[in-house]
């Protein structure tokens, strides 16, 4: 079983989100970055497939060489080889591409990432890239379990409830909690990291076809109204009368 | 140059996200001049679509065909882009749903279009271009999106457009685009959806939200009936589910649903910024928490500080007493 992870490489959780000067780049100083913590569920359910049934796990990014020890993390993490497409993921169907021409050389029988990416939140990428391999493409999913070698079954979430689908290999799946546990990676993974392959290869030609022109902050809130605890039932009264929301 | 607005039933009624992206794409077509047609797919009244006409629609496609009333991607999309097709659309309109997202993104592919998800506001088409808003960085911050494709396609977040209640009716139109059994590959083998006696929570309009301050699920009769009385959704912290205490699909936060309801109360809830990333576009927030350092507090509109077990059966007294 050949299993492909996609990893994006995002500003921690924590982080403090900054633009340049003129609101037109996202400015990376002084940010940490994390692998997508949604690819953690992708990355650890791939692990635990190819524990149970063989195979191997590569993981891809498209990004530039910065990204590297977050891809050296993956295979600490116990990806067995990595793939880097070097570029900027300027948007979502310029990285799809990126993926769909990898997948195509290497045939993969699943794909899998995060349900979407901290950063850019589009949800966008593993449809693109079913809908440019012409296999099926099972998003969000929070099951993944292989039938026999060549069907999977998945469980989905849709708004009020879940589906249960079953597909034949290849598919995309984009993977939501509570799909596995992610890992931490240990010491011999840290060590044995180094030395699994990372290759770095070159972008096909790809359209861009969203461009990021400037980006700005939610207005601060004004403060907050403390309400004391004894008049409790008044938070419900300011809700309707000042706030309007009730 | 039409704009087709993408609509979801849910038992027989029109979604309210799909209701609020039926009022987009009216608004759209308006700033276009042109008219916005809506396409149905699946088991939905002939009644609830004519109603579309409120929002500003003028006609709907609707394709009953029963093999659709379950999402199978293909299908939807092949249905979506005939009649994209018929229209001669130039502005596809979706919510931002887990549906719509899919196939938005399946179209933008198949049609060539450009895609904007989590979208939150009308474009702004100066001088020939044609930027939307959306949300990034998991609430933290927005960016202009420049749609540079001859088609556009906006999948609309949540709760970020008001939906018109104007008067009219759309004209309904069967519509079909001869799916064959291929299309139907990949169709779920069993949908179940949860036991619910109130609102869906990515739908709602007002959550009640708990978290370890709680204590125990046993406690969790305080957040229901306080979400009975308000109409709300019930929600809860990460570590909550983790713990079943209640069910995966209701934690909120940067690795749950994502919610933007014009009121959030969160109870017994630190406000962990991983927490905030899944809440923080609420248009109110109001905390209860007995530790006035809680980082909740920050981010919220009202607020007190106090026991939930002593607060929250003040707050539902005075929610009953409300005249609805
Ligand atoms: C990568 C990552 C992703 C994460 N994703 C999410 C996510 O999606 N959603 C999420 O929620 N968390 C997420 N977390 C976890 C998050 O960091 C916090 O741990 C979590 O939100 C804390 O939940 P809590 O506020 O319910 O519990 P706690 O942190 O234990 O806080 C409980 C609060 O209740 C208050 N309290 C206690 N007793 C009472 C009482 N009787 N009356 C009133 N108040 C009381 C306390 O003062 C405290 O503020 C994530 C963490 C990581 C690292």
């Amino acid at each position: 079983m050949k299993i492909l992870v996609c990893i994006s490489n995002v500003p921690d959780t924590t982080a403090k989100i900054n633009f340049t000067a003129d609101n037109k780049a996202f400015d990376k100083n002084g940010v940490q970055f994390v692998i997508n913590p949604w690819d953690e569920y992708a990355l650890a359910r791939a692990i635990e497939l190819k524990e149970a049934k063989g195979g191997t796990v590569t993981v891809l990014n498209v990004g530039e060489a910065d990204t590297e020890p977050n891809i050296r993390k993956a295979l600490a993490i116990g990806a067995d080889d990595a793939i880097r497409v070097n570029a900027f993921p300027k948007d979502s169907f310029f990285v799809a591409q990126q993926i769909a021409a990898v997948a195509k050389e290497n045939q993969y029988d699943i794909i899998l990432m995060g349900k979407e990416s901290i950063d850019y939140n589009g949800s966008q990428v593993h449809s693109m890239v079913g809908e440019l391999l012409g296999i099926p493409s099972v998003v969000p999913a929070f099951k993944l379990d292989l039938v026999d070698d060549s069907t999977a079954r998945l469980e989905r979430e849709i708004e009020g409830g879940k589906e249960i689908v079953e597909v034949k290999l290849p598919f995309v799946a984009s993977a939501q909690q509570p799909m596995s546990e992610p890992r931490i990676p240990n010491m011999r993974g840290i060590m044995t990291a180094r030395t699994k392959p990372l290759k770095a290869v070159e972008p096909v030609a790809a359209d861009v076809k969203a461009d990021y022109v400037g980006y700005s902050k939610p207005e601060k809130k004004s403060g907050v109204k403390m309400i004391a605890p004894e008049n409790a039932g008044e938070l419900i009264t300011l809700l309707r009368n000042e706030a309007k929301v009730l | 140059m039409s704009v087709l607005v993408f609509v979801e039933g849910l038992s027989g009624e029109i979604k309210k996200s799909s209701l609020e992206a039926a009022t987009y794409g009216s608004r759209v077509a308006q700033q276009l001049g042109t008219s916005a047609t809506a396409v149905a797919i699946g088991e939905v009244h002939e009644d609830a679509l004519a109603k579309l006409g409120e929002q500003g629609i003028s006609k709907v496609l609707y394709d009953g065909d029963s093999r659709l009333n379950q999402f199978v991607a293909n299908a939807y999309v092949k249905v979506i882009a005939s009649a994209a097709a018929q229209e001669g659309a130039k502005v596809l309109v979706f919510s931002n749903s887990n549906i719509g997202a899919a196939i938005g993104a399946k179209l933008a592919v198949r049609l060539n279009g450009s895609l904007a998800t989590n979208v939150t506001t009308l474009p702004n088409m100066e001088g020939g271009s044609f930027v939307v808003t959306r949300g990034v960085f998991s609430g933290k911050a927005f960016a202009d999106v420049a749609l540079t494709a001859d088609l556009k396609i906006i999948a609309i977040k949540k709760n970020s457009i008001d939906i018109t209640a104007g008067s009219g009716t759309a004209a309904v139109e069967s519509f079909s685009a001869d799916l064959a059994d291929a299309d139907f590959a990949g169709a779920p083998k069993e949908t179940v959806m949860q036991e619910t006696d109130g609102v869906l929570l990515p739908e709602a309009s007002i959550v009640v939200s708990g978290g370890r301050g709680m204590k125990g699920p046993e406690n969790w009769h305080l957040i229901e009936d306080l979400a009975r009385v308000l109409g709300a959704a019930t929600a809860c912290s990460k570590p909550v589910s983790d713990m079943d205490w209640r069910p995966h699909h209701e934690h909120v936060g940067q690795t749950g649903i994502t919610v933007s309801p014009d009121l959030y109360i969160a109870i017994g809830i630190s406000g962990a910024i991983q927490h905030l990333a899944g809440v923080n576009s609420s248009k109110v927030i109001a905390v209860i928490n007995k530790d006035p350092e809680a980082p909740f507090f920050k981010a919220a509109d009202y607020g007190i500080v106090g026991d939930a077990f002593e607060v929250v059966p003040k707050l539902i007294e005075a929610a009953k007493a409300l005249d609805k």
